[in-house]
């Protein structure tokens, strides 16, 4: 499949963005990801066009991030954090619930293509824990039954707006551009900081501060 | 009892805290005009003279990292930002940038005007979306408003900054993997010497500072050394934050001065949670050795921490009471670092497998006492025989649990299993799933 016009001047000013071409490899691949859903042949190769390396670099880059992946996921990539603190505080029992009520194990997708599920580490977010982020958007404080809700909503395409992010889930693909460094124009939508992050500063402004 | 002093964190219950405006409303970009009417060096001493440290676990005096850079040597400098947050635990750079990344724009502009970099990159992990758009989003509107690009404020100064978003990959944390990440390459650890000062992103001089480190610069250039020496202890001056989590009545963010103690955190934070006791936390992320309740008054600075045993590494206080298996959080971490050692060297790509399978045995008490002392010998034989820091992270819970906790690991032998239900360490055991 060939890329349009448009693909390849995005292509053209990512790698306009740094001083060497090679640099721009990381969110070319994102932006393969917001094409494909997933890094394609096609899509290496034109990397590798694009930034004058073999296409054998690219796939070795590729292969190196675990966000890149070699076959399609779901239109809503579910990860559920199961390192050590959220593992602890219910992550295990999220994601053994989850699973269970999908039928799919890590690394695996519904048949409908709408789901997809991924253990995942830490996720900077160990205050709001258990932590679930699907297509990379922070759900906090989950709980086995707020995670089976969440996915059978996602399936029935009305997914809840993630606890900080924008209004409404986005898709993978959509997203995936996104971390390719292009904007969506919904930066100015969510919270500035959940309870957790301002929790210190509450109690600073109700006595506790110098 | 410690004050809490909210610097970086003060307005962040603003609902627009986000934007330039709102930055601007509270005197965001003044110490910027203030810092580029002065001296490019005149600016790398007043960060030396405020004592600032690295605030990404290192603990590297910030002013001096930028005092490496050799000047006059007609190369290109570049500045690096290493919001890569992954450390387990670690949980303050991803909210700050949410809530304020004009804070963070500021700092690099002024850190790179110091060091005369042209050229800045921040390095966002790329597990948060909502991150990258607001980071994005603050580096579009300060090159409207003349505040990146060409002659910056009419000062002369010229600066690109460039946001580079990650995908998954711990170790790009680790500074000299994460700038063979950003020149395109699978993010591996660099033999040091060179230091990125020296030979950093295209083998030019490169300053790599955490996020909080350079969010804390427009602070300080804005109220003056005193002001920040004012806080903190001897050696570990001035404010950060302190993220404490798990089992804790009200996990969050606390902005204190370094050299409080988890005991004053906890009484902020409501304690630990309901019916519950202390068991085990890590002063600064899971690469920390564990402390148990008898470290309570530990003054978490750099010092404090370090004499105590430990590390004061990202702050990350995980808190974990009298329900958790250490023995399950132990073999937990290990899994993480096998999943994330990035393979370059031998002992912490083989040797971390090897502590998974021990861990697994031990969990499922098919372990014997001998194991514990070749559990130990193996650690001896991963920490120190590496590029990076990944492979002492690694042993540290192992190592530091063991010494407090040998008893619970031949428990799990006696026990035939482990003894603990992991229902009741959730955050739904009393309500139900």
């Amino acid at each position: 499949m060939a890329f349009t016009t448009e693909q390849e001047a995005i292509m053209d000013s990512i790698v306009a963005r740094y001083p060497r071409k090679r640099s721009a490899i990381m969110p070319l691949l994102h932006f393969v990801q917001s094409i494909y859903g997933y890094v394609t042949k096609d899509g290496i190769e034109k990397i590798a066009e694009k930034i004058e390396v073999e296409a054998a670099e690219v796939t070795a880059v590729s292969t190196f991030y675990t966000q890149y992946k070699s076959e399609p996921v779901g239109e809503y990539h579910v990860g559920v954090c199961i390192n050590t603190l959220c593992a602890v505080m219910g992550g295990d029992a999220i994601y053994d619930s989850v699973s269970d009520h999908l039928g799919i194990g890590n690394h695996e997708t519904t048949k409908d293509g709408k789901v997809s599920l991924e253990k995942i580490e830490c996720n900077a977010a160990c205050d709001y824990a258990p932590v679930v982020m699907v297509n990379w958007e922070f759900f906090d404080n989950q709980t086995p039954q707020s995670v089976r809700n969440l996915v059978d909503a996602a399936r029935a395409g009305n997914p809840p707006a993630p606890t900080r992010g924008p209004k409404t889930l986005r898709t993978w693909k959509q997203n995936s551009e996104v971390l390719a460094g292009l904007s969506d124009g919904l930066s100015g939508e969510g919270v500035s900081a959940g309870p957790a992050t301002l929790l210190g500063l509450k109690i600073a402004k109700e006595g506790g501060s110098k | 009892m410690t004050q809490l002093t909210p610097v970086l964190s003060a307005h962040w219950d603003e609902a627009d805290s986000f934007t330039i405006e709102g930055y601007q409303r509270h005197g965001g970009y003044k110490a910027l005009e203030k810092a580029l009417s002065m001296q490019p060096d005149e600016v790398i001493q007043l960060v030396k003279d405020s004592g600032l440290r690295g605030r990404g676990g290192a603990g590297f005096p910030t002013g001096m990292k930028w005092g490496f850079i050799p000047q006059g040597d007609n190369k290109e400098h570049y500045l690096v930002v290493n919001a890569d947050e992954s450390e387990p635990g670690t949980c303050k750079d991803m909210p700050l940038l949410m809530a304020n990344p004009h804070v963070l724009i500021e700092g690099m502009i002024i850190a790179s005007y110091a060091i005369r970099a042209n050229y800045a990159f921040v390095y966002v992990r790329g597990e948060v979306a909502h991150v990258v758009r607001r980071v994005q989003k603050a580096i579009e509107d300060a090159y409207k408003a003349g505040l990146l690009g060409k002659n910056i404020l009419g000062k002369g100064f010229d600066l690109e900054l460039v946001i580079h978003i990650g995908a998954g990959a711990y170790i790009c944390g680790e500074e000299t993997a994460l700038l063979d990440s950003l020149e395109g390459f699978r993010g591996q650890p660099r033999l040091r010497p060179p230091f990125p000062a020296i030979a950093g992103l295209y083998a030019r001089p490169t300053v790599v500072n955490n996020v909080e480190s350079i969010a804390s610069v427009p602070a300080i250039i804005a109220n003056g050394v005193e002001w920040f020496q004012a806080m903190g202890t001897e050696k570990s001056k001035g404010f950060t934050l302190y993220s404490l989590s798990g089992h804790v009545t009200n996990p969050g963010q606390f902005e204190a001065p370094l050299g409080i103690t988890l005991r004053e955190l906890l009484e902020l934070a409501g304690g630990v949670r309901a019916g519950h006791q202390i068991k085990f936390w890590t002063p600064g992320g899971s690469s920390t050795p564990l402390f148990t309740a008898e470290h309570l008054d530990v003054p978490l600075d750099y010092e404090g921490v370090a004499a105590a045993g430990s590390m004061l590494g990202t702050k990350a206080l995980q808190i974990f009471d009298e329900t958790t298996c250490v023995v399950r959080a132990a073999l937990r971490w290990s899994e993480f670092y096998k999943h994330e050692s990035c393979g370059k060297c031998t002992p912490c790509r083989e040797g971390t497998w090897w502590l998974v399978q021990m861990l697994h045995d031990l969990e499922a008490g098919k372990g014997t006492e001998e194991d514990l002392t070749k559990l130990l010998d193996l650690c001896d034989n991963i920490a120190g025989r590496s590029f990076c820091a990944l492979a002492d992270g690694a042993v540290a819970p192992i190592i530091s649990s063991l010494k407090y906790f040998r008893d619970e690991y031949l428990a799990h032998q006696r026990n035939g299993g482990c003894p603990f239900d992991p229902i009741a360490s959730t955050t739904f055991a009393t309500v139900g799933a």
